[in-house]
Formats: structure tokens, sequence, C-alpha cells
């Protein structure tokens, strides 16, 4: 993507009247500028001050209510307990677990859709007769709604008894897997990861189209092999990439509800409930609204820490 | 500039592409077949791939049973109401930026993007409180408000990286033959920045359409668009495949056409720009 100039220096604006300064009479410059930036405040204002309100008012108030002991049913009762709730959701053994299963859902749907995207792309990158439609084929599951996504995958393929998988199991003389009985925190792993593969792929395949096909050529006349220009040029070109992918991912994949919400319920026991799902469960179904805004909390402190990192580097590039 | 790729490599890399390409479809293929079957074929084992007694009755089924249609405008009315309203919000908001930068904007537009960083979980027990007590909750008023302040700032940064490509040039010379703001804005910008504008609302439209977190928790019937409506069909489990695949269908068809056409604003849209 060529970058004309205007876009790497940003030029302030005044910059540009001062350029036309001669054919213009000063005062009218002035007032031109004034103007516009004035304007320009006015166009801004609108949303900056929308978007303020939606920071500020529901996370005082998540606030306010962890400090609550305040039951849904019984709004009456509502009173000061100080960081008691947080005491009690960070010692409960249900936000242990799913810490942890967030932890491991996350990390494992990011290796996963990082260590197949990586290969899918460079294979979408080969000259591939059709490659229009096989892309068309593999972005797909990215637009599918998750809660469409989870019902087919545990209906249609996942069922123990007549889903695809056990029928395939049973080819091959193996006993047909009780996905989400025997191993259900894999099973949304593998839903989710069908979900995100096509983002992982298809933002890895854009940074490979812009890679520079003569660096690749130099280093192959120069006796370089397939795997050592993979490793020592187009892996480092994709580091960044790599690195957006995760971050943006991580976002996302830190707050996983629909496909918990409508294949296990968190279940069996806590097995698949992760922190989103575990603060949904404490406000809306045991109407704690102290616990579960404390659970909130640490859920903001959790995806604050990752926004740090992602929002570094998007301001980084937007300097570039 | 190309490599001379030999019909081998062609050929091989044709092969793997194809069937790595089909068997990431295939679940939303079977389910389109599904669709198709009878109930009982639907679950039949071993599973019948084409040669079964196709039929439509589900769709017809799906509609009577449940209300399909309902829940379909609701969808739309929900993705494209919020898509639109935070356009309207959003344009003057990236024009602003794109065009009169100050040395605040950088920063401003990093608040943006942190506030899309919120963890809709995180805000969920004031959220549900505050639409119950303002009489919110399974309204369409009340999905459109929340989804609008959800998408608006990726609606605010794909606009914004738009518009920075459009060439200040042409605005300077607009200016001096001597077009006033407005008309510049009408002529002159707006011509411009058409693609732009159309891929922010096509990707919009698709984070909105497939949303399933606030509208679960929103919503339950009146309100109810087709994620919570798909949702619906996971308690009576195994006794409607068939029409939960027909539902499911009609659900992502038009998504998956809109999608398909947005795939390329999609990469940078989601990247903030950081990757194009």
């Amino acid at each position: 993507m060529a970058h004309t100039p205007e876009l790497s220096p940003s030029q302030p604006s005044g910059s540009l009247h001062r350029m036309t300064a001669p054919a213009l009479q000063p005062t009218e410059t002035g007032t031109g500028t004034r103007q516009t930036q004035l304007l320009a405040r006015m166009l801004l204002t609108p949303a900056v001050a929308l978007l303020f309100i939606w920071m500020i008012v529901p996370l005082a108030l998540t606030i306010y209510f962890s400090l609550l002991r305040y039951n849904l049913l019984d709004s009456e009762s509502a009173q000061f307990v100080g960081f008691e709730n947080f005491r009690y959701f960070l010692t409960d053994p249900a936000f242990l677990a799913s810490l942890q299963n967030t932890l491991v859902l996350v990390g494992s749907v990011l290796g996963l859709t990082i260590l197949l995207g990586i290969p899918l792309a460079l294979l979408l990158d080969q000259p591939v007769i059709g490659r229009n439609i096989v892309r068309l084929m593999v972005i797909a599951p990215f637009f599918v709604m998750p809660t469409v996504s989870a019902l087919i995958w545990k209906n249609l393929l996942m069922h123990p008894v007549s889903g695809l998988f056990a029928w395939i199991a049973k080819l091959f003389g193996a006993p047909p897997i009780d996905w989400f009985n025997d191993i259900p925190l894999f099973a949304i792993i593998l839903i989710v990861s069908w979900q995100w593969l096509p983002f992982a792929t298809l933002i890895l395949l854009t940074a490979l189209q812009s890679l520079d096909e003569e660096q690749k050529e130099a280093a192959e006349m120069d006796g370089a092999g397939a795997l050592s220009t993979f490793i020592y040029i187009t892996l480092p070109h994709l580091a960044r990439p790599i690195t957006v992918v995760i971050l943006i991912e991580t976002i996302f994949l830190l707050t996983v509800f629909a496909e918990i919400f409508v294949t296990t319920g968190g279940g069996p026991g806590l097995q698949t409930t992760n922190i989103a799902f575990l603060i949904y469960s404490q406000a809306l179904i045991q109407y704690d609204v102290g616990g579960a805004s404390a659970g909130g909390l640490v859920a903001v402190v959790i995806a604050n820490i990752v926004a740090f990192f992602l929002v570094r580097i998007v301001g980084r590039n937007l300097e570039a | 500039m190309a490599r001379i790729a030999t019909s081998r490599h062609v050929a091989v890399s044709t092969v793997a592409a194809w069937l790595v390409g089909f068997l990431i479809f295939f679940p939303i293929l079977w389910m389109v077949l599904a669709s198709f079957k009878t109930e009982l074929d639907a679950f039949a084992i071993p599973p019948k791939f084409l040669f079964f007694h196709w039929t439509t009755e589900n769709y017809a089924a799906v509609q009577e049973r449940s209300d399909y249609v309902h829940h379909a405008l609701n969808s739309i009315i929900v993705a494209g109401g919020s898509t639109l309203i935070a356009l309207l919000i959003a344009i003057p908001a990236a024009w602003s930026m794109a065009f009169s930068p100050t040395k605040r904007t950088k920063d401003v537009l990093l608040w943006m993007l942190s506030t899309k960083m919120m963890p809709p979980v995180g805000v969920l027990v004031p959220i549900y409180l505050i639409y119950r007590d303002f009489g919110l909750l399974d309204t369409l008023t009340g999905l459109v408000f929340i989804l609008c302040l959800g998408n608006l700032p990726i609606v605010i940064w794909m606009l914004f990286t738009y518009f920075k490509e459009i060439p200040k040039d042409i605005l300077e010379a607009a200016r001096m033959d001597g077009a006033t703001i407005g008309r510049e804005l009408v002529y002159v910008l707006t011509p411009m920045a058409v693609p732009g504008l159309a891929s922010t609302l096509l990707l919009n439209f698709i984070l909105a359409w497939n949303e399933a977190f606030w509208t679960l928790n929103l919503s339950t019937l009146e309100a109810a668009p087709l994620t919570v409506f798909i949702a619906s069909y996971s308690s009576p489990e195994g006794l409607f495949w068939a029409k939960l695949s027909a539902a499911s269908t009609l659900a992502i068809a038009p998504i998956l056409v809109l999608g398909w056409f947005s795939q390329r604003q999609l990469v940078r849209g989601l990247t903030f720009g950081a990757v194009k």
C-alpha cells in the first residue's frame, strides 16, 4: 500500500493555511483556522462525551456495587461491606477454577489458531487454482454467529450417539467420545478455535502478501533453502501481525460467553466456567450483585493488562 | 518478479488448499445439508450425505412454530439501527480528527480504542440494573443503544483510517476555489469517502448481527434477535436438529454473503489499521 507523503509526518492543519496565505487576506486565514478548529472540536464532542459516559458511569457503578452486599431479589437489604466481596470472590474456589479455565481457553485457542494459521496462510499464499473460492471457504466460520456455531458443533458433529464424529470414530473401531462430558473444555476450545482460525489466517495472509518478493528471491539465489528462508525472512516479517493477532484475540477470548452459555452452561461442575460465565451466573442466576461486581472489576483489570500492550502497538503504528 | 511456479507445485498446493478449505467449511455445509433433511434423516447413523429425501419442510416449520421473521426483523433493526446511529456520531468525529488534528488527537484516538477493550462482563451488573429500572430490558431501543456504544470506537477508527487517506491537496484546491466547508463536505469529501463508509457500515453491521453477549443477557423474547432465537434451541436437545439447521442457515446466510464482500476491509477494520 503506497503511503502518500501527507500521511507520514501529520501536518497540523495550520501549516496548510500558512502555505496558502499569500493568496488570502491574513484576517480571513486567521478566522478561517479558528472557525475550522472550533467546528472540529464541536464535531468531536458528541462522540467523546458518549464514550466518556459509557466508560465512566457503568465502571463507577460497578465499583460502588462491589462494595455492597446486595441481593437482586431483596434490593432493600443493600449494605456497605467494604472489600468483603473481593475477599470472597478471590478466595472462592470457583474463582480459581474459572481463572484457570479462562487461561487454558485463551492460551489453547491462541496456540491452535496461530500454529494452524501460519501454515494455512503460507498455503493460501501459494499459486492455487481457484484461490478466491478457497479463501471464501476458509473465512466463512468467522461470520457465523457464536450461538449457531456452538449448537451446530454440539449437535451435528460432537453428539456422542448421532454426531458425525461419533460415526467416524466407529469407522475406525474406536469408542465415540462424549465430548461435553469427558473433555468439555477441550470441546469448547475446538469450537472457539474454529471460529477464530479464519481471523488469524486472514491477517497473516495479508501480511505475507506485503512481504517483498525480491528479498525472498535474493535469499534463494544465495542458496537459502525453503526452511531457512521461512525462519530468517518470513517469520520475522510475521512477528508483528502475530503479536496483533494474539492481542486482539485475547481481548475477545477473555470474554467468551455464548459458546459456553448454549453448550455446557459452565458445567459439568465448574469444568467449563470461565470468568465471564462465572460473573454472569453470580449476577443473573444467584442474584449476587456485589459479588458479581467484584468479579467484573477483576475481569476489567485482567483485560486492561492486555489492552495496555495492544494500545501501545497500535499507537506506534499511528506515527509510522 | 514472481517466481515461475512449476505445474507440479501448483497441482500440489491446489489440492492441499482445497482440501483444507473444504474441511474448514465443512461444518457449515453439513448444517445446510441437515436443514434439507427430515428430522429422522438428520440424525441417522450412518449419516446420509447427499442421498436422502430432500425437503424444505423445516424452513416452513421454523416460521410456523417460532415466528422466525419476527426475530429476523429484530436482528435487522438492532444491527442496522446501531450501525447507522454509530455512523452519524462517528463521521463528524473522524472527519474532525483526520482533517483538523491537534496535539491531542492521537491520545483521543487511543483512549477511544481503549474503551473497546473493557470486557462487557465487567459492566454487566450496572447495565442490567439500569436497564431494569428504566424498563429497557427486552426492548429494541435498549439493544440498539448498547450495541451502538459498543461498536462506536471501531466505527470511528475505521472511518479515521479511511479519511486519513484522502489527499489534503484536493481539499486545499477546493478551498482555494472558494468552496465553503459545507460544499467541501458534500461535493469533495463525501464522494471520496463512500468506499470507506460502505465497508465500515458493512463490517459493523456484521459485528452487531453476530453480537451474542448483550443480546443474550438483555433480551428474552420481544426484542430477541436471531442470536437469542437460535440459543433457545439449546434446551430440547437432539429433537429438532433439522429445524435448528434450517433456522441457523437462515440466520447466517445473509451475513455470510455480506461478509464475503467485506473480507478485504475486515483485516484493516479489526486490527485498527495495525495490519494492512
